[in-house]
């Protein structure tokens, strides 16, 4: 009983009468930035891959470019994000700014994954659905825009959220460069307060909370792609 | 409206269609019929080159389909098409899926794709359809969508490849009605089909494909009460 007491009475003290809760909102929101615009430059890589591949296959113009993709996917899955994160920052991109940098090199790894992700996506698409929409004098990519990829999408949407999950947590790295997010936040208020119990406790319980609402959400939006197609007579 | 000129296709060292030449001219209902693996869903689907031929010419109004420099997505935008597994897009209403290609190829605004697709809607009697998905409707009611989404684009041809073969028995019916209510208006249509009936009576020429040729082709009559080659007779005597 007296250690759960000491426990609140320290976290008490720690963030709101030293007020370093100020500290682990700043670090929450350089994670939010850094997971949401990797997201984008993930989704946005893996979707650009993923077509190509898809006309490469009956296009001999797009073979290199196709190539140059499985090269991008193959170095990119096989370097430790960590490396990849240093090797942005301290080697490609010297000038930039820490948070930059994350968002640039964890959008590059996420990009390497979410190809795979969407192109299994869009295989999983009835070969029917393309002719139907060539049948009608749609462009192949006029098809793919409009007919395949919303379908796609709906396909590997629980994938893509298993992907946003490992993406917030895999940020918790970016302190390497200098960026403090909010794992780094409370590294530094544990450092300053010696208090490894009750730092760590909360990084870990922010963390968690993040996960059980991304689920949440993706479990809602799940549910309503699937009833707007899906509704059956009853 | 559609000249072929021995066309041929060879999957691999398969040779499914071996030098066929035809003609489909405006207003023709022509019904291809043949046994399985004759090579009459691959002829049909050279027509507009789902199926790229391996030889031969497709002239679709004065263009050769088959030229690599030929703006096939124009050329499709006149020939409708429906498949045997309709091939809605179920991640759209009904609507949608009449609209959607008039409208991104800018053949209509969206309002008077709209219309269009409602008038069509209900001249198969699927007007209180119109917002649904495709999954809520049966499939008699799915092909019958299908057919009005290749009709929205105002095709000159309209290509059917076996539309009724995944039809449960019941619904076969309601297709092969506005088929055939399709080919009294006088659209120009080409029918892959195992439906002997609606050939009897709703065409006025029959392919005979067999082995990748046309083994025999005539009116119904000529084909169904006089037929020619042992081919074609044994095959009415199975499926007739």
């Amino acid at each position: 009983m007296q250690a759960i007491i000491d426990f609140f009475q320290k976290f008490v003290d720690i963030f709101i009468t030293r007020g370093m809760y100020q500290m682990v909102l700043d670090g929450l929101k350089n994670t939010a930035i850094i997971t949401l615009g990797a997201l984008a430059i993930g989704v946005v890589i893996g979707t650009l891959i993923a077509v190509i591949k898809y006309f490469a296959e009956d296009s001999k113009a797009l073979r290199p470019l196709a190539l140059l993709c499985d090269i991008y996917t193959t170095v990119v899955r096989g370097i430790p994000m960590v490396v990849l994160l240093m090797i942005f920052y301290f080697i490609i991109l010297v000038h930039a700014e820490g948070i930059v940098v994350g968002i640039v090199a964890f959008g590059i790894n996420s990009g390497a994954y979410m190809a795979e992700l969407i192109r299994s996506g869009i295989n999983a698409v009835n070969v029917g659905q393309m002719e139907a929409g060539r049948s009608l004098g749609l462009s192949k990519m006029q098809t793919m825009r409009k007919i395949i990829l919303p379908q796609a999408v709906r396909y590997i949407l629980p994938a893509i959220g298993n992907e946003l999950i490992a993406l917030v947590k895999e940020t918790s790295v970016a302190g390497y460069v200098a960026v403090v997010d909010v794992t780094r936040a409370l590294f530094l208020i544990r450092n300053n307060t010696f208090q490894s119990v009750v730092t760590l406790t909360l990084l870990a319980a922010i963390y968690l909370v993040i996960v059980i609402i991304l689920t949440r959400l993706l479990k809602l939006l799940e549910r309503r792609l699937s009833t707007n197609d899906k509704r059956r007579k009853s | 409206m559609i000249n072929v000129v021995n066309l041929e296709k060879h999957f691999g060292g398969e040779n499914v269609l071996n030098g066929i030449n035809t003609e489909i001219n405006k207003g023709d209902v022509v019904c291809v019929i043949g046994p399985s693996g004759s090579g009459k869903s691959t002829f049909l689907r050279c027509l507009n080159m789902l199926e790229k031929p391996t030889g031969g010419k497709i002239i679709f109004e004065g263009d050769d389909l088959t030229d690599k420099h030929i703006d096939l997505n124009a050329h499709r935008q006149k020939m409708g098409m429906v498949f045997q597994q309709f091939n809605l897009f179920p991640h759209m209403t009904i609507l949608d899926n009449l609209t959607t290609a008039p409208v991104m190829l800018k053949k209509r605004t969206k309002q008077q794709a709209q219309e269009k697709a409602l008038e069509l809607l209900a001249r198969v009697g699927l007007a209180d359809r119109a917002k649904d998905y495709p999954s809520q409707l049966s499939g008699g009611q799915q092909q019958r969508v299908a057919i009005v989404r290749a009709l929205c684009m105002e095709p000159d041809v309209m290509l059917f490849d076996e539309p009724t073969s995944a039809l449960d028995p019941e619904m076969v019916g309601e297709v092969l009605d506005v088929m055939k209510e399709l080919a009294n208006e006088g659209m120009t249509m080409v029918v892959v089909t195992h439906e002997m009936g609606f050939a009897r009576e709703v065409a006025n020429r029959i392919l005979f494909l067999a082995d990748g040729v046309i083994a025999e082709e005539g009116t119904p009559d000529a084909i169904f009460n006089h037929p020619q080659s042992e081919r074609l007779q044994s095959f009415l005597a199975k499926v007739l």
